[in-house]
């Protein structure tokens, strides 16, 4: 569809409005409806769209197969690390509370470079904190997948019919 | 059984027929790709059934209507007080299914009644592993297509008692 | 808004029907992304807007292009029918009419007092308010922290999803270097 130039064109300029939407909709699913799983699959849409009108090649270059591998299971591992760092931190797992008063969260308070008054801490705390991560991992992993089966579904060779069948 | 309380059960009805709709492309039809289809048909009513018996008459989205700042992070321990003291001229909602009505620093609030959230929840995780077997499924009938040459099951099973 | 709900759900079971009889597998597939679309409408307006987005984004678009992927490895046309299905309709039928007579006990559209609003969750969206110090969405809440063993056991599933279906059809012939996983026999 390369050779389509309003298809062309159109695409270049909707593609960045599509990645910036799927991760509006990440980070605000708490403020509104949306979560991991809708931004996950709105990435991966902008990625299949720009294969569908640039070509395979072209969409393995910005979104490599290695790379979308190790994804898949980075999403699993961040979801599940929330959980021990909870148990860490003294709770039981998945426990967000125990991530209220981390030493983390509280180590801007100590910065002194900032003028005027400091605030106590401006990273997400507790619940927030956890929930952020938490669809961080599944909207990660969401989003290797599906790009990851297109690219196993469209980079198959279509085989020739050996047995009598429907003729597409 | 009246005007009334049919169209109260209209949406079971059609949420039903949808069920059986699907059931019967399973069933009847042979060519693989189409029972996949018609077993989504099937999945995707089912995710209706449970929505439409989690809706509440006049009420809204579950998402509270904002209340209160949420920039301060306090303690857990003051929260609440903290929050009933700093926020005082702002109006925090309680929410509910019924009708309370509730005045906080003289305002006089409407009531605010919430659709249920739980199927909602329960229906987001179905969805998400209904594409995941259908993509297995469908992952298998191209290889299916590959072996045998046809995906009608007729054939297929042909082709298996032959060989 | 009642004439809407009576039009999306017929609209819906006009769109069932149709790829039912439908024989070009092609369109087939278009008519159940428009059956996925509807449903959303029809979730939006039932007041669950998450699951409206979900169902649209997944059901609308990522099944859409999977099964035209598969369409473009298969074939395009379903053989005709040759005998009249009966045992099938009569199968069907049966299961409907066992069905529409247990929706006879079933609480009415939008009441509520119904079971379900009373007895495990009337707290959710109560409790959500101090729990969350401020976090308005309470299906995010409930989905991520109040149940969020289950949403780790779920992103299991789509990870495994993943990896079974890269173990069915990973290798192509034509790219020597890239596939680094060993042929199966």
């Amino acid at each position: 569809m390369i050779s389509f130039p309003i298809i062309r064109v159109v695409t270049k300029i909707l593609i960045p409005y599509i990645l910036l939407f799927a991760m509006y909709v990440q980070f605000h699913g708490d403020f509104g409806p949306g979560g991991g799983f809708q931004a996950g699959v709105i990435f991966a849409a902008a990625i299949i769209l720009y294969a569908l009108v640039f070509g395979l090649q072209a969409a393995k270059r910005v979104a490599p197969p290695w790379a979308v591998e190790k994804l898949i299971a980075l999403g699993v591992v961040v979801y599940a690390g929330t959980g021990i760092a909870c148990m860490l931190c003294g709770g039981n797992f998945l426990d967000y509370n125990a991530l209220d008063h981390h030493w983390l969260t509280e180590l801007p308070a100590y910065i002194d470079f900032l003028p005027g008054e400091k605030p106590h801490h401006f990273l997400p705390t507790g619940q927030h904190l956890g929930i952020f991560l938490v669809e961080l991992g599944v909207g990660i992993t969401v989003t290797a997948v599906m790009t990851m089966i297109f690219y196993a579904f469209a980079g198959r060779e279509r085989l020739a019919n050996t047995t009598k069948g429907p003729l597409g | 059984m009246t005007v009334q309380e049919a169209f109260g059960l209209y949406n079971y009805w059609i949420v039903i027929f949808l069920m059986m709709t699907g059931f019967y492309i399973v069933i009847a039809r042979e060519n693989l790709i189409k029972t996949i289809i018609g077993l989504n048909i099937f999945q995707t009513s089912v995710f209706l059934l449970y929505i439409t018996m989690g809706k509440v008459h006049d009420g809204t989205a579950p998402i509270l209507r904002p209340g209160e700042s949420p920039e301060h992070h306090s303690s857990s321990a003051g929260a609440e007080t903290e929050h009933a003291a700093a926020e005082a001229t702002h109006i925090i909602q309680p929410v509910g299914f019924d009708e309370d009505v509730i005045e906080a620093a003289g305002h006089a609030l409407e009531p605010t009644i919430y659709s249920n959230p739980l199927p909602s929840v329960l229906m987001l995780t179905a969805i998400v592993v209904g594409i995941a077997t259908t993509a297995l499924a469908l992952a298998l009938i191209v290889r299916i297509r590959e072996d045998y040459g046809t995906i009608e099951e007729n054939e297929i099973l042909e082709l298996d008692r032959n060989s | 808004m009642i004439i809407i709900d009576i039009a999306i759900l017929a609209l819906l079971a006009a769109t069932a029907v149709t790829v039912a009889r439908i024989q070009n597998l092609w369109a087939a597939v278009m008519f159940t992304g428009i059956y996925s679309f509807l449903g959303a409408s029809w979730m939006l307006i039932l007041d669950a807007p998450d699951v409206a987005f979900t169902e649209a984004a997944v059901g609308a678009g990522i099944a859409t292009v999977l099964m035209l992927g598969t369409l473009a490895l298969t074939g395009l046309k379903e053989k005709p029918i040759t005998k009249f299905p009966l045992g099938s309709l009569l199968v069907v039928t049966i299961t409907g009419i066992t069905l529409v007579y247990g929706t006879l006990d079933m609480p009415r559209f939008g009441d509520p007092n119904a079971p379900i609003h009373l007895h495990p969750s009337p707290t959710f969206v109560e409790k959500s308010q101090p729990d969350m110090h401020g976090l308005p969405n309470v299906v995010t809440a409930v989905l991520a922290s109040y149940r969020g063993y289950d949403t780790l056991g779920e992103t299991a599933v789509i990870f495994t999803a993943g990896i079974a279906v890269l173990l069915i059809l990973r290798k192509d012939a034509k790219e020597p270097g890239e596939s680094s996983g060993e042929e199966p026999s």
